[in-house]
């Protein structure tokens, strides 16, 4: 009766030592996955006369939410949150829209031109996105376009599009055809197929193109600095990175407005992280 | 023309019901219609740029004359008629290639992209092995497992600099508890070095652990119990099911983790204050610095074309070491 129960729960293999084992070393590494985030909240709760401390606590003495404050207060952080939301839900809109249809024709058709087309989408990650600055630069300024918010979009969705297409096709492959061949007999057009058979059943791998795309914008620092240089444009990390040049001393504030950042994208992740691991099947299944 | 010969389900829609419209199924063209919104916009952000950092690499363009690059405009074409007397063909390219600084940047950036990867996927598929079995409370693991990758990486290398502090840092408190002695991590080439693998092993594991439990999902329990009545051991299991059948998904992963950690800007970047010099430089920083500091544009053009080149052989010659007959376009 009790290994029975015992089957319930835990592999039938799995030894009570090895098991016990296996506790032990995911929460050590768990823990390092964890510490340093519980760190930046360490540093965000301490008041200023504690900064430089070799204390290993999460809750530090006397800790205060006055840096929260002051993060909200002090400095322009909701500006840079709006700006940064409207950019990086603009980009992962964008970004869906284009790597959906683009990673159906590639899954779905064979056409002059395909297997080209993915080796050129796999090339653009290999050079540096520092590299395209300089002429991204010089170009965008050309055209009028500098100095935007809505600007960002362009580079965004374009370093983020080649990688959801393929992360898009290999899962479009892993749907059966013979759905979308029944919506056909029954007269759907290709378009309505797509968009009211695939997309629904795709939820995992839309979700986690969406994660990729966000973030790309949302943590986004190097181009942004180079393209965007008024100041009420700012996106957070540009804001974040000058906190850190202007008030040296202010490591708590820093660390507060850090948090604040990097709590919405959290919230996403484990909001989103049942998708997480079934929508990431890069090339997992033949072409 | 592949495309015009149609799928089979325009086939079956054809003999079906005769009567209705051609769908736009049936068109050549419908593939590209589906393709061309992205085409556009990575072929005018990344491929027009490119051409434009190719056509520089082959002029000397410093801070004297970088103001002409305005001139340009979005017309490569104006190139040699702006920069007539600044074309010095594959000059850039020898200068990198024989200088010495070049190798040992080059040899170092290839132990940093090699070491990195290596415990990414290691550290990964170790943990997704951990995580594929019945487990009461995995889920819960693989949430906090996988939150290093919500942070920013330039949140993630500040917060790093401060837990590597000498006198401060949560490193160095921790040895100090275990009785090690203290370690200089930012002061000395190659303790900055390790550092910043740390600290991008710990962003780059979530990423690798993800991919790799998606394949082993993928893989038949079956497989495991034919294995376990022949009375295979665990270290066999893994050789010979778990780890051929894994590494379809890890190929293109490991290419991808290779691309990227090569390409690796921020993190050393930001540990060593914006200013990392010769001794901590991996080639993309080097370019960077070229580039952005000393805007030596020509040469920092010539740069990232050879990184852009070692990349591409690497990958196709790891594609074609790796390829099975089953995943021929990967």
């Amino acid at each position: 009766m009790k290994g029975f129960l015992r089957d319930n729960y835990f592999e039938r293999n799995d030894s009570t030592p090895k098991i016990i084992l296996i506790y032990l070393a995911l929460i050590v590494m768990t823990l390092i996955a964890v510490y340093p985030i519980l760190n930046i909240l360490a540093a965000a709760l301490r008041p200023d006369n504690q900064m430089f401390s070799t204390s290993l606590a999460i809750i530090p003495k006397d800790a205060s939410w006055a840096n929260f404050k002051a993060a909200f207060t002090q400095i322009q952080l909701t500006r840079w949150i709006y700006n940064s939301a409207f950019i990086s839900l603009l980009t992962t809109v964008v970004t869906l829209f284009f790597s959906t249809t683009a990673g159906y024709a590639f899954s779905r058709y064979r056409f002059l031109g395909r297997s080209g087309g993915m080796i050129v989408l796999l090339v653009t990650q290999m050079f540096p996105a520092t590299m395209i600055l300089l002429p991204l630069n010089i170009l965008l300024t050309n055209l009028d376009l500098s100095d935007k918010l809505w600007t960002l979009v362009i580079p965004y969705v374009s370093t983020v599009v080649p990688f959801s297409i393929w992360l898009l096709k290999g899962y479009f492959d892993t749907i059966p055809v013979s759905i979308e061949e029944s919506a056909y007999v029954d007269g759907c057009s290709t378009f309505r197929t797509f968009y009211t058979i695939v997309v629904p059943l795709s939820k995992p791998a839309l979700a986690v193109a969406s994660i990729f795309a966000f973030m790309g914008a949302w943590s986004e620092y190097i181009v942004a600095r180079v393209l965007i240089h008024n100041e009420s444009l700012y996106t957070l990390p540009l804001g974040l990175v000058t906190l850190q040049g202007q008030y040296n001393t202010q490591w708590g504030v820093y660390s507060a407005a850090a948090l604040i950042t990097v709590i919405p994208v959290m919230i996403i992740f484990v909001v989103l992280s049942k998708y997480l691991v079934s929508g990431l099947t890069l090339g997992s299944v033949k072409g | 023309m592949e495309g015009r010969a149609g799928k089979k389900p325009s086939v079956v829609r054809k003999s079906a019901r005769g009567r209705r419209k051609r769908s736009l199924q049936q068109k050549w063209w419908t593939p590209y219609l589906f393709v061309s919104p992205s085409f556009l916009i990575v072929l005018f952000i990344i491929l027009l740029p490119l051409l434009f950092e190719f056509l520089m690499s082959t002029y000397d363009i410093r801070l004297q004359n970088m103001m002409s690059l305005k001139e340009v405009g979005i017309n490569l074409f104006n190139f040699p008629r702006i920069f007539k007397n600044q074309f010095i063909g594959l000059g850039n390219y020898k200068e990198i290639i024989t200088s010495k600084v070049f190798v040992s940047v080059f040899l170092r950036t290839v132990v940093w992209t090699a070491s990195n990867v290596f415990f990414h996927v290691v550290i990964g598929v170790w943990l997704a092995v951990l995580l594929n079995r019945k487990l009461p409370g995995k889920s819960v693991f693989r949430v906090l497992l996988v939150l290093p990758w919500a942070i920013p990486e330039y949140v993630a290398a500040v917060t790093w600099k401060g837990m590597l502090n000498y006198q401060f840092g949560a490193i160095n408190v921790l040895l100090g508890k275990l009785g090690i002695p203290a370690i200089n991590w930012l002061g000395n080439p190659t303790n900055t070095l390790i550092g910043a693998t740390l600290t991008n092993i710990w962003l780059g594991v979530p990423f690798m652990m993800l991919i790799a439990l998606g394949g082993l999902q993928g893989i038949p329990h079956d497989l495991y119990e034919a294995a376990d009545i022949d009375g295979a051991t665990g270290w066999q299991k893994f050789r010979h099911i778990t780890a051929p059948l894994l590494k379809p998904v890890m190929v293109p992963a490991i290419i991808l983790g290779v691309v990227w950690t090569f390409n690796k800007l921020s993190i050393l970047y930001i540990l060593k204050d914006g200013q990392p010099s010769d001794a901590v430089n991996i080639l993309v920083l080097k370019m960077y610095r070229d580039g952005f500091d000393l805007y030596r544009y020509g040469y920092a053009a010539a740069l990232s074309v050879v990184i852009f080149v070692i990349l591409i052989v690497f990958s196709l010659v790891y594609l074609r070491v790796n390829r099975t007959s089953e995943e021929g376009e990967l």
